[in-house]
């Protein structure tokens, strides 16, 4: 049998992976990468808008720093993130764009001087600091109350990922092209690698390593209408669900993006409406203040893409042959600032639909976009249920989206994970108790297993059962009844049509039957697998009856604090079982910097938890008697967490408002 | 109107498989309304034929996988809408790059290859910068010229187009010379044009280009590949003959409050 050995495997070579191989690499372990595609053409060179990282060097994010960054992130995640996770992140955040700078990325700049902008329909001339010239520029997204998203252009995660993937090429590190991970090789306590295949010989090889990194994205692909690249399948989460140790979070967690073109589902970024881009229906009217007074369009992604689908139900939508849309209006930008910052939005509106959006509006409807749950870890992401285990990036439930993610979060917390994971993948590599001491009996029975599997599938042995038909009816199954709107009714109908889908995939049987590169086999195991992960979406779905952030429950429309304010976790302990066993862990209250309350946009009548008074009356006080101190030390008097992050990155970040006040209390 | 019914010509072989060899396949389809080529061939493998093979991976003109040759001519063909194209369209996979199977083809390799050759990644002066403090600056317009040259793909449309590559085996072609004039312009690059010179300045480097330029004509990002071509064969040739170390473009300096 063949077997490769390395200290750390990573699954998945996209931004998250990569940045892990290196973060293990330069602390002197080996580390290999495993993934689907040339890691370059990864889903992470999809993000076209940006990344979160408070500099506060633009005049309009002036005054931003982690305090800020931190609690937009937690209302956006409508207080289901983990506090402390997301202050680990925000102070490393502004460190990861300044090690991406170093690395060669080209950040777009601050220009000194007046500017014209559209803020609110208006056009406004803003002007630049002379002493931020130079330094990385904001713009302005969703649910932050700065500017505060570093962009390239119009191709931020193009240029991040390039930047990222040319640095494991100079460390030498090897990614496994088009090899597939299969299934985690385990003892049901400790993580050992994965059975990997080659998709292109269809050869079988284990991967042994004492570090096993899942970073294999979202699950868009449970979804028809997706804004996913078509390798987003979720096939991270179930290994790990596979092994029914390791948990999934808060899977029922999915963010559905405002501005998809409609039909193909393709994305257009948040930028066009961070620049002054306008939603519009068929009147032509500007419907977002209606619904939100105060962030109209910027509010957070799961309140307006609620709130357009609510425009649309009250039948002010255009409708095509397709079905009904509302219109995205960037043509106020003009032509200069569409060619340079959004030309990537400029091609697709060409490409797909054949107009020109400097003088035509794109039709958009709201599509999944982002997977908030995933493989449950602690705070040094690693499993709490499986050790080697660990898992960054969106493939991951760190957790610092809770029930919403932040445009501009997401890739930023590609990179951060990656960074701080990594360093916590370095140490689990040194430490010597966790030298892998692995018989090989275990290695060749997952090997046997898995060619057992693949071989019953060609003979069709089991059945007939069409592959990409079963799949193609989960797709419908889940954008029909576990999408922006979702009753108690409906998902029962989902669960139980997907769990009639599962049984239905131990039968499947294949038209073509080749051992080596075989599309059809490929779509075989994955469906199985998918089934799963999208059982867990909408069993958790069910099970929630609450609405939280991205999770709206019309027969539940209010966030309830008393019964729900955990995070839901989703194992698979029987692999011939037709459904995931749940539980739920809670978030302590007691342990929060910010407690419970009103988001800032969307609805007001959340069911308030008795202990949040409580608490928010202890922050207040603390606030209040340390009125005299910095805002580092009343953050920590609040919820200490510095201790959390590796020491490499546990610095205070510098900023130009720094040298600004000293100068004024020198004066 | 009724719907046009599309016939899909498509070069199949699979090195993979015994007694494979290449032959042209017919596949009918029937167009739909902003039916893509993507959409297309997704249709034919789900209804049609369940073993062919094709690279699509973001469907949205971002990520370079899916670049083919559609009706001679390389580009992507996910965003290639069948509208524009006749009723017979004829699919082969990209010469210039190692054939997986059908229309896949193994740009990874090559372009990792190429990137391992060239050094294509920063040479930082400081391997270790101290990220707490304030990035190092840049003027604006310098940023936005090295992404403007930072935006290839990689799909590989300007080898398979490029007639130096079909001689010489180990020719960087287009992609690889934009990679050096991109860490050319790059101040934050400590490398200068006599290293430069060392990678490049060779008939499988900026010499071997016979200015052909069909990798202007057909790269899916219109980046100004002719134009650098000749910028950095210029630059080569005044290092090569000068022969001397000469200095890379400084930063600029920090603006005083």
């Amino acid at each position: 049998m063949k077997i490769i050995h390395t200290d750390c495997l990573v699954i998945g070579g996209g931004l998250a992976g990569l940045r892990l191989a290196i973060a293990a690499k330069r602390r002197g372990h080996d580390a290999l990468v495993l993934s689907l595609v040339p890691p370059k053409r990864s889903h992470s060179s999809a993000a076209q808008g940006g990344m979160q990282a408070s500099l506060g060097n633009v005049i309009k994010g002036q005054g931003d720093n982690e305090d800020v960054h931190f609690e937009d992130t937690i209302r956006g995640s409508d207080w289901g993130a983990d506090q402390r996770v997301v202050r680990m992140f925000v102070n490393t955040a502004p460190k990861a764009v300044r090690e991406l700078a170093a690395w060669g990325v080209p950040w777009s700049r601050v220009q000194r001087g007046d500017r014209h902008v559209i803020i609110n329909g208006e056009k406004v001339t803003i002007t630049e600091r002379d002493e931020a010239h130079g330094l990385v520029a904001q713009r302005d997204f969703g649910g932050t109350r700065k500017w505060r998203t570093c962009y390239v252009s119009d191709g931020t995660g193009h240029a991040m990922l390039f930047a990222v993937s040319d640095r494991a090429i100079a460390q030498q590190i090897p990614v496994h092209e088009r090899i597939e991970a299969l299934s985690l090789i385990h003892d049901g306590a400790r993580c050992y690698g994965a059975v990997a295949r080659n998709l292109v010989t269809g050869e079988l090889c284990a991967y042994v390593a004492k570090a096993t990194a899942i970073a294999t994205g979202g699950a868009g692909r449970l979804y028809r209408v997706t804004t996913n690249a078509v390798i987003c399948e979720g096939i991270g989460a179930a290994l790990a669900l596979e092994t029914g140790v390791a948990t999934l979070g808060n899977m029922e967690a999915v963010q559905f993006h405002p501005t998809a073109i409609f039909p193909a589902g393709i994305l257009v970024t948040e930028g066009c409406r961070g620049d002054g881009g306008l939603l519009v229906d068929v009147d032509g009217h500007r419907f977002m203040p209606d619904y939100e007074p105060e962030k109209k369009e910027l509010a957070s992604r799961d309140v307006v893409a609620r709130r357009m689908e609510q425009h649309i139900r009250s039948g002010k939508s255009v409708k095509s042959r397709f079905g009904e849309h509302l219109w995205l209006d960037i043509r106020l930008l003009g032509a200069k600032h569409i060619e340079t910052n959004l030309r990537e939005v400029k091609e697709i509106c060409e490409y797909f639909l054949g107009i020109d959006p400097i003088h035509q509006m794109i039709p958009v409807r709201p599509a999944q976009h982002y997977t908030m749950g995933g493989v449950r870890t602690d705070h040094t992401g690693q499993s709490p249920t499986l050790k080697g285990l660990f898992s960054a990036g969106e493939a991951a439930c760190w957790d610092m989206h809770g029930f919403n993610r932040l445009g501009g979060n997401s890739v930023a917390e590609t990179i951060v994970a990656g960074m701080i994971v990594g360093e916590y993948i370095a140490d689990y590599c040194d430490a010597a108790q966790n030298e892998v001491t692995l018989p090989t009996a275990l290695v060749r029975d997952a090997l046997r297993r898995e060619r057992q599997h693949l071989e019953s599938l060609a003979s069709g042995e089991n059945g007939q059962e069409d592959a990409m038909a079963l799949r193609t009816r989960m797709q419908q199954i889940m954008t029909d009844k576990v999408g922006v709107f979702r009753t108690g009714e409906a998902l029962k109908e989902a669960v139980d049509e997907l769990t009639q889908l599962l049984t239905r995939s131990h039968h499947i049987g294949l038209r073509y039957s080749a051992m080596g590169a075989n599309p059809e086999l490929v779509t075989a195991y994955r469906v199985q697998k998918m089934l799963k992960v999208a059982l867990c979406v909408a069993q958790g779905a069910l099970s929630r009856t609450e609405s939280r952030g991205a999770h709206f429950r019309e027969d539940y429309p209010r966030r309830d604090d008393v019964a729900w304010l955990s995070r839901t976790l989703a194992s698979w302990p029987d692999a011939n079982s037709l459904k995931p066993k749940l539980a739920w862990e809670s978030i302590d209250i007691d342990a929060m910097e910010l407690p419970p309350g009103w988001r800032g946009y969307g609805l007001r009548d959340h069911i308030e938890h008795p202990q949040t008074a409580q608490r928010a009356a202890r922050v207040e006080n603390i606030r209040k008697t340390m009125a005299d101190a910095s805002r580092i030390e009343i953050q920590r008097a609040l919820m200490p967490y510095e201790s959390l992050l590796p020491e490499r990155y546990q610095g205070t970040n510098e900023r130009i408002d720094d040298h600004v006040q000293t100068q004024k209390t020198a004066t | 109107m009724s719907a046009r019914q599309l016939t899909i010509r498509i070069l199949r072989y699979n090195p993979q498989e015994p007694g494979s060899t290449p032959r042209m396949q017919e596949y009918v389809v029937e167009e739909a309304d902003g039916m893509t080529l993507f959409i297309a061939l997704e249709e034919i493998r789900e209804r049609q034929d369940p073993s062919l093979q094709y690279d699509f991976v973001c469907r949205a003109g971002i990520c370079g996988s899916c670049a083919m040759t559609i009706n001679g001519r390389p580009t992507l063909a996910c965003r290639t809408l069948t509208r524009n194209l006749g009723q017979t369209i004829t699919l082969t996979p990209m010469p210039g790059f190692e054939l997986i199977a059908d229309l896949s083809v193994d740009t990874g390799k090559w372009m990792r290859g190429m990137s391992e050759r060239l050094e294509s990644w920063l040479h930082m002066r400081e391997e270790n910068p101290d990220l707490t403090k304030l990035e190092e600056r840049m003027e604006p317009k310098l940023a936005q010229e090295i992404y403007e040259l930072d935006r290839c793909i990689e799909c590989g449309c300007c080898v398979a187009a490029c007639g130096t590559a079909r001689m010489r085996e180990d020719f960087v072609g287009a992609v690889g010379l934009n990679k050096i004039a991109r860490f050319r312009l790059d101040p934050r690059d400590t490398r200068g044009d006599a290293e430069f010179y060392e990678l490049v300045g060779d008939d499988n480097g900026v010499f071997g280009c016979m200015s052909l330029l069909a990798c202007h004509d057909v790269c899916p990002k219109d980046l100004p590949l002719g134009t650098q071509i000749a910028f950095i064969r210029r630059k080569m040739v005044t290092s090569g003959v000068r022969g001397e170390k000469l200095v890379p473009a400084a930063g600029i300096e920090p603006a005083t409050p």
